[in-house]
């Protein structure tokens, strides 16, 4: 099988995020990990390819600082990456990302494309599904297993409140992939080693621009969300703390 | 293209999802803001009971829309079918509860028609000529206010817990039920789903607990685990996890609390060490008092906390169970 995976650079949980000064993204001097689901769809891939052999590409999109997560794709068993890099990419909305990457692997023949489920920044979870569209395969999202089929493949979506379905689809097809799908692998030494001599294709922003278009959707603001109720605080040491939480779990919360 | 809005609600195997009148909510006061006129369309094979059960509610007209493809969920035939619908009856905008089943077809449909999804919204507000939806960000720490820069129709979800179902407001009369066939050729259908199932019989049900002390990421290792489990005894409650706790393997999945989880509604909801993704704020944000354990002064579950503690939670929590046990005699 030859697979290509969709992943995206994503500032780290707990880096502390701070608004830009037009209010309309963050300041980019934060550190920076891969996007969780990507990092279990990119597993995911590995194993498929271990078991059924074939190729397992990685793309992303984002400036020359998201090339470490190619990087650490490579070292952990990918083939070979795509890089569009740009620092313009990071505006874009789902429809253009997606769109974005048609364009970018519009002479290549993949059996099968996974993303994670949705990213950490954004969260729109549709960029798998727009590309999908756009190269008119099917989809399912929020897979949890994968098998092959003589017919194509049968996968495991998650569906709410503890329920799953098995979906029998053809390929090639777009997956989204849940995190918790399988444990994730390290890059090994020697990974990491071979990893500096595997191809990474970059694309110029110049080369995709054409395909992208505009974006539909646009942040006219963004801010820090209100606060709809009443927080309070407990600081200090941490024996006060515990005797003040007490005082209220007896006495307000009412559970003691 | 008519001045409309068009509420879509969810069933599943011939049953309102719930979360639907919340989207109904939403499209009640959208009308109210914009002075556009609001329909509800239910998608599906044989759902007509659906239809008249929305006609008691105020809106001006219901669409029955009828397939025999539709019978179970596939995206191929959710998206083909609303795709005919919305081209023949031109709404400007349309709104949707941001369910799995949702998030797995809207974005096709939009696409197939050139159009794009503001997803997962929170809240709107008219700025101006201009409709803004609200939107959580990186995880819940930002807010952004989000706009259309294409035309009609436009495509919205809503988060659950969003708007209250129970505010939805009751017709002066039964609405009109406009009943619409469509077909969709078999081979357009490319996926073949099996019936949904649950994986096993799940052992605890935490929806009916009073107390729940859950933790998240900040409980670093597994053996820390049993730190939590202490406090949970000591208050008699059960304990819960987020999502990535579960995927570890250091709780079973089956206490695992979130979008993909449980929604819970306990009295005390005890956040150990849990940021407060939008994904597990869903399952919890029902709980009648929150207290969050966090060493991150930012961190969004704080936003939805009635006591934030400020503090590494390996210094407070045994602290905290030697008070409660004193204090419990």
């Amino acid at each position: 099988m030859k697979i290509l995976v969709c992943m995206k650079q994503v500032p780290q949980k707990d880096a502390p995020l701070k608004l830009n000064e037009s209010g309309t993204w963050i300041r980019d001097d934060v550190s920076y990990e891969v996007n969780e689901p990507d990092a279990y769809a990119l597993e995911e891939a590995l194993r498929q390819k271990e078991k059924h052999g074939g190729e397992v590409v990685v793309i992303t999109a984002g400036p020359p600082r998201a090339q470490q997560v190619l990087r650490e794709a490579l070292a952990k068993g990918a083939d070979r990456a795509i890089h569009l890099e740009d620092n313009a990419f990071v505006g874009l909305d789902a429809f253009s990302t997606a769109r974005a990457f048609a364009a970018a692997i519009k002479d290549e023949q993949f059996d099968l494309i996974c993303t994670g489920l949705q990213s950490d920044d954004y969260g729109f979870a549709q960029t798998g599904v727009i590309l999908a569209e756009l190269l008119r395969w099917p989809h399912a999202t929020i897979i949890m297993q994968i098998e092959k089929t003589d017919a194509g493949i049968k996968v495991k979506r998650e569906l709410e409140a503890g329920y799953f379905q098995f979906v029998d689809m053809p390929l090639p097809a777009v997956l989204t992939i849940q995190s918790g799908i399988n444990k994730l692998r390290y890059a090994t030494l020697i990974g990491i080693k071979q990893a500096k001599n595997k191809p990474l294709r970059k694309v110029a922003l110049a080369k995709v621009q054409q395909a992208i278009g505009s974006n539909l959707q646009k942040i006219e603001r963004m801010y820090i969300p209100q606060k709809t109720k009443k927080t309070e605080y407990l600081e200090g040491p941490p024996a006060e703390i515990a005797k003040k939480l007490v005082d209220k779990l007896r006495n307000e919360i009412r559970v003691l | 293209m008519a001045d409309t809005i068009l509420v879509v609600v969810e069933q599943r195997e011939g049953k309102l999802n719930r979360v639907s009148w919340e989207t109904l909510v939403a499209g009640q006061m959208l009308a109210a803001e914009t002075g556009w006129a609001l329909e509800a369309a239910v998608v599906g094979a044989g759902v007509s009971s659906i239809a008249s059960e929305i006609a008691g509610k105020k809106v001006g007209k219901i669409y029955d829309i009828e397939c025999s493809a539709l019978e179970s969920y596939t995206p191929d035939a959710f998206s083909a079918v609303l795709k005919q619908v919305l081209e023949s009856k031109q709404p400007r905008l349309v709104l949707m509860p941001h369910t799995y089943q949702v998030r797995d077809f809207i974005p096709k449909l939009a696409t197939a028609m050139g159009r794009t999804v503001i997803s997962d919204c929170i809240g709107f507000r008219k700025d101006g000529e201009k409709l803004l939806f609200t939107r959580q960000m990186f995880q819940g720490k930002f807010a952004a206010d989000v706009s259309f820069t294409c035309d009609a129709p436009w495509f919205v979800t809503f988060q659950s817990g969003a708007f209250r179902g129970d505010q939805v407001e009751a017709g002066a009369s039964a609405a009109p039920v406009e009943t619409v066939n469509v077909e969709v050729s078999a081979d357009a259908i490319r996926t073949k789903p099996q019936p949904p199932f649950k994986e096993a019989k799940q052992a605890v049900d935490l929806t009916q607990a009073e107390v729940i002390v859950s933790v998240g990421r900040g409980i670093k290792e597994q053996k820390n685990i049993d730190l939590a489990k202490q406090l949970a005894d000591a208050l008699s409650g059960e304990i819960a996890a987020s999502r990535p706790i579960c995927d570890s393997g250091w709780l079973p999945m089956d206490r695992q609390i979130g979008s993909s989880g449980q929604t819970v509604s306990p009295k005390l909801y005890l956040a150990l060490g849990i940021s407060g993704a939008i994904q597990h704020i869903v399952g919890m944000k029902g709980a009648r008092s929150v207290v969050a354990v966090n060493k991150d002064r930012e961190a969004p579950i704080f936003e939805i906390a009635d006591v934030a503690v400020v503090a590494n939670l390996f210094d407070v929590v045994p602290p905290l169970v030697e008070e409660i046990k004193k204090a419990k005699g």
